[in-house]
């Protein structure tokens, strides 16, 4: 490890400790804006990991995310809760793995499609199974606090962060930053690109599934409707964008802003929050490319620095 | 029996649904996921002149098609092609029209709930039973049904026949020799994509006369469309409408055998084995 990773190493930890410590000086409101964002670091830094050098938009976070609060949902009272997340991440790569060898052979359009429907999909499947059990929604009655749910996910995100910077420096990581350059380029060279794209995308779909499986108690209720609520596959893929893929930072970069503004907007106009979506998608595909990780890169060039 | 003809019948409204997202995807290369909205909004207008202003949903069209074909040609020339013009390769475009699209769908979401609510909104045209073949069928549906075919009838003798056509056909193989040939590309995929929204438009239109429509029940109609379009082959309308009806008999049988609430979760298990077994789409070659 060269200066600069014992340097990025410590202003990580720091910053993490600083995260974790939340709960002991900010108020209950802060901790309620601390966990949805944690929640969604966690959810578009992992996204970007598969999404960032691949750029294939996935947007299944809400299938996944929802089959972890299921997990938890059907098992809290016959197993220990710590054993759910790890269940629901093994779950939730084995779907990705599915879906994966079925799209990611084929061109990025076909997944795109696939994925947007897919929580939909999973809904509509869940929602039958149930109508034909007999019951309809499920609570989870457990006695984990906000604070406990918030520090699982900032030690989650720890995990993603850490999966990233070590996917980084991989050859999986290399292999897939070819793949996102030319992907025929990365075929010549002996990459088995199929493989190293379901490979990584098993990644986001573990860690949605784990986030679900954490964030259930939160809800308390959980029916089909609320848990795969495609919405948030959108929100997060917003939030990603916005920030930049191109760092493992970028992601919280777009977080911290896209949902602060979006608690103002619910709580002022709570039917303009589509709209508020939509021209997000539109600032970003026409004035910020890149995010502002490229806008950041774009004036350290212009002003001199060296990158 | 009354399944193969509901599911025909519900097939060719789809079928002109996807025609008219084939034509944007197939030949302007546009990704476009803000159809389904553009369906909504030919449906909100249907409504809108018919408890309004008693005008008949079939007579709508003259006006429908024209405004939408115009809204199109707008929305293309001043939001998508710069994405062309700065695209650098075929999967740049993909991604950027892809997200660019995503934020029209839910600006139109948003405008369509605040101008209109966010309530269903349907009405009785035509709701009288017709007798057929033993069973008894809504008018509506039939008279849609027609409708459809004789529209995407005239589209695909135009597109074989007309020298206009042809251009859009030369576009869709290759643009770059295309623009070799003579043909102005910029303005035939501005056509297209223009011509494609007008006809989605106009099965929201028709869509409106027997369907119960909300605001954000859009992207609904752009994944079945998407589903139809992978199925059938991209720039194929034979396969497209093939593929249409498909879809309309497997959706129609999963309603009425197993129940209503998985209609989507039958169109994903036909894509499922179209990715499978024919990725390049019914009639399609398969390619290196």
């Amino acid at each position: 490890m060269s200066g600069t990773d014992w340097r990025n190493l410590a202003i990580s930890a720091a910053l993490l400790g600083l995260a974790a410590l939340l709960p002991v000086y900010g108020s209950p409101y802060w901790l309620t804006m601390g966990t949805t964002m944690a929640m969604f670091v966690v959810l578009a830094t992992s996204w970007a990991l598969f999404s960032g050098p691949t750029h294939y938009i996935s947007l299944a976070t809400a299938a996944f995310f929802g089959i972890g609060t299921f997990v938890t949902g059907l098992g809290f009272q016959s197993l220990p809760f710590w054993v759910l997340p790890p269940l629901a991440a093994i779950i939730g790569a084995g779907l990705a793995a599915l879906v994966g060898l079925v799209t990611l052979r084929l061109s990025g359009v076909y997944f795109v499609i696939f994925t947007l429907g897919l929580a939909e999909m999973v809904r509509q499947v869940v929602t039958w199974v149930q109508n034909q059990t007999g019951h309809r929604g499920m609570y989870v009655l457990t006695s984990i606090t906000e604070r406990e749910i918030y520090w699982m996910l900032v030690g989650l995100g720890a995990l993603v962060f850490l999966a990233g910077w070590l996917i980084g420096r991989s050859r999986l990581g290399f292999a897939l930053r070819i793949i996102g350059n030319d992907e025929t380029v990365a075929k010549h060279a002996g990459i088995d690109t199929a493989l190293a794209k379901v490979a990584l995308f098993m990644v986001p779909g573990a860690v949605a599934a784990a986030t679900g499986a954490i964030l259930a108690p939160r809800y308390i209720y959980i029916e089909p409707a609320t848990a795969f609520a495609p919405l948030l596959s959108f929100q997060v893929v917003i939030m990603a964008l916005l920030g930049g893929t191109g760092r493992l930072w970028g992601p919280i970069a777009g977080v911290i802003p896209f949902s602060l503004l979006w608690e103002a907007i619910t709580r002022q106009a709570p039917n303009q929050t589509l709209l508020l979506l939509g021209i997000a998608f539109l600032v970003i595909v026409y004035l910020l490319p890149g995010g502002f990780v490229g806008l950041w890169d774009r004036l350290r060039r212009r002003f001199g620095g060296h990158s | 029996m009354f399944i193969l003809i509901t599911g025909l019948l519900l097939g060719g409204t789809y079928a002109l649904i996807a025609l008219g997202l084939n034509l944007q995807y197939g030949v302007a290369r546009i990704m476009n996921l803000a159809n389904g909205e553009m369906l909504v909004a030919g449906g909100f207008a249907a409504f809108w002149l018919y408890t309004a202003g008693q005008v008949n949903p079939v007579a709508a069209l003259i006006v429908i098609a024209p405004v939408a074909f115009v809204a199109n040609w707008l929305i293309y020339r001043f939001m998508l092609q710069p994405l062309v013009k700065r695209a650098k390769s075929r999967g740049a475009l993909e991604v950027d029209s892809i997200l660019a699209t995503f934020g029209m769908s839910f600006a139109f979401v948003g405008i369509m709930t605040w101008a209109f609510g966010g309530g269903y909104f349907n009405y009785a045209f035509l709701a009288q039973p017709l007798e057929m073949f033993g069973s008894s069928y809504a008018q509506n549906r039939v008279v849609a049904f027609v409708l459809a075919v004789v529209i995407g009838g005239a589209l695909w003798l135009w597109l074989t026949y007309s020298r206009v056509g042809l251009n859009l056909r030369a576009v869709a193989v290759n643009p770059a020799s295309a623009s070799l040939v003579g043909v102005d590309v910029r303005r035939a995929s501005a056509l297209a994509f223009a011509l494609g929204g007008a006809v989605t438009a106009t099965g929201g239109a028709l869509v409106s006369m027997f369907f119960t429509l909300d605001a954000s029940v859009g992207v609904l109609f752009t994944m079945k469309a998407l589903i139809i379009i992978i199925m059938g082959g991209v720039g194929d309308i034979r396969g497209t409408i093939v593929a249409a009806v498909i879809l309309g008999i497997a959706e129609t049988a999963v309603a009425r055998l197993i129940d209503p609430g998985l209609t989507l979760a039958a169109a994903y298990l036909l894509f499922l084995l179209v990715l499978l077994f024919r990725p390049a789409g019914l009639f399609g070659k398969a390619r290196g």
